[in-house]
């Protein structure tokens, strides 16, 4: 943690967006959208981090697994300084993982079970109750050491124009913020919301989930779910809205 | 399917009291079809009531032009602690319910 921190203090320097000028995605929402979110009872996301609450002190068929909680307690507490450090490196194999692949990771390894499937409700409230309860931290993703090629990796992405209609993320997100695309507002791109509800999904989903979304927008091929690009992507997306609070579980139109 | 309700923490006697209900459900309108072109069948919550101590205090009839994960408000009156109990039953003929307890004072 406290390398993360002398990390911070280098990369701010070279901010993509002044911290001024950083707004999160839920200020380009209307009023409506907003009360949602911020209404702890009436956010259909809480559905879901109620769920993951439920799952987190379920204990596994298999005899010898435990329990989300036999290992880490109480999430409330255990959980506070998580998800906001996410996507990092993995110490042991080395391996980019986002906060989906650590929990399917701890899923396989440590209880013998089999990986929950991506987008499944199981892992979605798990997420989402792993990020609300790190609702109290800016975004704080390590970029350098291992993780340096990965970020690289994820600001060519962000850069790098694809598909039919020949865009990059940074033409919208970086160009031409809080202008109109027909009826929406365009946000400067954050991650801090997901899992997020969006009103088009009439469901949650993750961060990948509305990565693709974005591509199949501009016509792109989509990257298959669990694709390292997608996590390579979200840590420049987080390491470029570091210091904006989570919200998850957001609400989105 | 899960469920949230909110109530006040307790209610004086006669005092007018705000419920809320929030109920996890797809709510799938019948006018979609899937990746194979299938239409995919109308599942919708068709009858939620509400009963409080027993008796009902409200009902909803809703459509396919209800939202997914559909949010209920209303008022009642407090007249004596007891459960406020909420049952609903969708066009699969899946049935759910969700109670909690309201305590009345004074």
């Amino acid at each position: 943690m406290a390398a993360g921190i002398g990390v911070v203090g280098v990369v701010a320097q070279e901010r993509v967006l002044p911290l001024t000028e950083l707004r999160s995605g839920i200020e380009f929402a209307g009023p409506e959208v907003r009360e949602l979110q911020q209404d702890e009872f009436a956010n259909p996301g809480m559905l879901w981090v109620e769920r993951g609450a439920r799952l987190w002190s379920e204990v596994p068929r298999t005899a010898k697994a435990q329990s989300c909680a036999g290992c880490h307690g109480d999430a409330a507490t255990s959980m506070r300084d998580v998800a906001a450090r996410y996507p990092r490196i993995d110490s042991t194999s080395g391996e980019l993982l986002n906060l989906e692949a650590r929990i399917n990771q701890c899923r396989s390894e440590r209880q013998g079970q089999t990986p929950w499937s991506f987008e499944s409700q199981e892992l979605l409230s798990i997420s989402s109750l792993v990020s609300h309860h790190g609702k109290i931290n800016g975004l704080n993703v390590v970029i350098d050491g291992a993780a340096r090629p990965h970020f690289e990796a994820g600001r060519r992405l962000y850069y790098q124009r694809v598909g039919q209609m020949n865009l990059a993320c940074a033409q919208c997100h970086e160009a031409n913020w809080s202008r109109t695309l027909l009826a929406e507002r365009i946000s400067q791109g954050h991650p801090n919301a997901y899992p997020a509800y969006r009103m088009e999904w009439q469901s949650l989903g993750s961060l990948e989930r509305r990565l693709r979304a974005c591509y199949s927008g501009i016509r792109a091929e989509l990257y298959p779910f669990g694709a390292i690009e997608h996590r390579q992507l979200a840590l420049f997306l987080a390491w470029r809205a570091q210091g904006l609070p989570m919200e998850a579980p957001g609400v989105r139109r | 399917m899960a469920a949230r309700i909110q109530l006040p923490a307790q209610a004086r006697r006669g005092e007018v009291i705000e419920i809320r209900l929030l109920v996890q459900h797809p709510m799938e309108t019948g006018y979609r079809y899937d990746e194979g072109g299938q239409p995919i069948a109308r599942n919708v919550i068709r009858t939620l009531s509400c009963r409080y101590a027993g008796e009902e205090v409200f009902r909803a009839e809703m459509s396919q032009g209800i939202a997914a994960n559909p949010y209920l408000q209303f008022t009642t009156v407090a007249l004596e602690s007891g459960d406020i109990e909420f049952s609903w039953v969708d066009d699969e003929g899946v049935a759910g319910s969700e109670r909690q307890r309201l305590v009345v004072t004074g």
